[in-house]
């Protein structure tokens, strides 16, 4: 009787963090990330381009500075420089002076820079900087669920339909060409994608972490899948939980959002490893 | 229907004096080629002869800057029946090499059905490795897999850009006892190889390139022209030996 009204208790009082409007929202919003990010990772990881989420993350800051700048959405103006850079980097990765890797290195500092420059241009700026940077879960906004869930909808349809075109892209790029897919069209559509998942992200993961939920929870489920299909599946819930458990940890131990589901992410990496490996 | 017909006599693939470069140097000149249906041709060159820029060539990966391609008759801007031609490309996946896919996935990408995947397995006798992951298997069985992606789409003409790098000698056998068959079984096939003896064994035309075409022979034709020397060097020597396939 006492261990019931024990756990009656404890669930209680779990439950009261959904009596709070922002942790609702900000719930809401980790759910579609928590779909999205992995669902695009998983491309991005079998095809080696995982530095294109953390260069995007990087240069959305830089989208961000000028939304505040500019007095408009953060989330808008993040959105647009990530997709802009990110049909850049599709350009660049045809390149044959420069290397994909190293344009990207040099395009993630290069939006860190940008977004320091115009932090300092605007001194004024009466916002936590710090959450852009490593996320939280007070700043989800009504308007911004405006953006992230039909857009996080439209990204989950996007790939289910153009599912077989982007694994025989990741399988043989120009097997794929001769087999009459699109290539360019999908190479570009995906990294619209990514700067999509990137852009959505920011308010909960903060922009410097990004990256991470993009591709922990897709070599997560890599350690253990047994198809392609099944690492698609396994990383979303690796990420949801990674998500979830992260924002009660941030409500209830006043974490920032970001560093606690990239933390939960990696404990749960390092458990499936060593469990796999031993 | 009307334009299967009307091209029905073409050759499969049509080369007119293609020229290619890269820059200014200049890596293929005046190369006509054709592929007759039910061939089986090796395209023989050494290293940077420009064999595979050629076989890019007539994938329309890349557009030479003189000459026409023509495939199963008509001119490649105008082709659309991709699906009649499969390829195999010298590396021929670049997804992250643990990362988990399974042979049924790998072999879907192409197939229009479930069933064609199961028959395309079979075709290579990996249908009871379905389920298995592909950087599980050996790498001759991993060239079967392969094989059996290309074949899902139904193809009529099968290019392979050097599949025999990097397997051992018995998985090798196999893959051309296999090549074989499939040849048998009425499908055109383009090999491009730098390995000589096994060429000279394996196909029924020999196609040499060294920047220009060096010749277009037999196999017999081949040794008694003594074109290995011209493309080799007199250093080296080759040896037809034939066998007979399982």
């Amino acid at each position: 009787m006492e261990k019931t009204e024990k756990l009656s208790f404890i669930v209680t009082h779990m439950l009261e963090i959904f009596t709070y409007s922002f942790m609702v929202r900000a719930f809401i919003a980790g759910i579609v990330i928590g779909c999205i990010a992995p669902l695009i990772g998983t491309f991005l990881v079998a095809r080696r381009f995982s530095l294109i989420a953390d260069t995007l993350g990087h240069i959305s800051l830089a989208g961000i500075a000028i939304g505040l700048l500019l007095n408009i959405n953060p989330i808008i103006t993040a959105l647009i420089a990530s997709i802009l850079v990110a049909i850049l980097v599709d350009r660049i990765r045809h390149n044959k002076y420069i290397s994909g890797e190293t344009a990207l290195a040099m395009l993630l500092s290069g939006g860190l820079a940008l977004a320091i420059v115009l932090i300092g241009l605007a001194r004024g700026f009466n916002v936590d900087l710090f959450s852009y940077l490593f996320g939280s879960i007070t700043t989800v906004t009504d308007t911004d669920l405006l953006f992230i869930i039909p857009l996080g909808i439209l990204v989950v349809i996007t790939v289910a339909v153009f599912y077989k075109q982007f694994l025989s892209i990741a399988f043989d790029e120009e097997g794929a060409q001769v087999s009459g897919v699109k290539v360019n069209f999908l190479n570009i559509l995906l990294m619209v994608l990514t700067a999509v998942a990137v852009s959505l992200s920011i308010r909960i993961i903060g922009s410097l972490l990004i990256g991470a939920l993009l591709v922990i929870p897709v070599t997560t489920a890599s350690q253990v899948a047994r198809s392609f299909k099944q690492s698609l599946i396994l990383s979303i819930f690796f990420s949801l939980i990674s998500v979830i458990a992260g924002l009660f940890a941030s409500f209830y131990l006043n974490l920032p959002a970001g560093g606690a589901i990239v933390l939960i992410s990696l404990i749960i990496f390092s458990f499936v490893y060593l469990v796999k490996n031993t | 229907m009307h334009n299967e017909l009307e091209h029905k006599d073409h050759p499969l693939v049509c080369l007119h004096e293609i020229s290619f470069g890269y820059g200014e140097q200049a890596v293929l000149e005046d190369i006509d080629l054709h592929v007759e249906k039910g061939e089986y041709l090796g395209l023989l060159g050494p290293n940077g002869s420009g064999k595979s820029t050629l076989l890019k060539i007539i994938l329309g990966l890349l557009t030479p800057e003189k000459g026409k391609v023509e495939l199963f008759g008509k001119p490649i801007n105008k082709f659309s029946n991709w699906h009649k031609i499969g390829y195999i490309p010298q590396k021929a996946t670049q997804i992250e090499s643990r990362f988990p896919i399974t042979v049924k996935e790998v072999v879907s990408i192409n197939a229009r059905s479930q069933t064609k995947v199961a028959e395309a397995l079979e075709r290579v006798g990996m249908l009871s490795f379905s389920s298995n992951l592909v950087h599980e298997l050996s790498g001759g069985q991993q060239q079967r897999v392969f094989i059996a992606k290309a074949l899902a789409g139904d193809p009529q003409l099968l290019l392979l850009d050097e599949p025999t790098v990097g397997i051992d000698a018995n998985s090798q056998k196999d893959f051309y006892s296999l090549l074989d068959t499939l040849h048998k079984s009425g499908l055109t096939i383009v090999l491009v190889s730098h390995d000589t003896e096994d060429i000279v064994r394996e196909v029924n035309r020999i196609v040499c390139v060294n920047k220009r075409l060096v010749c277009h022979v037999t196999p017999k034709e081949f040794v008694a022209g003594n074109y290995y020397d011209k493309l080799y060097g007199e250093d080296r020597k080759t040896i037809i030996h034939r066998h007979s396939h399982a």
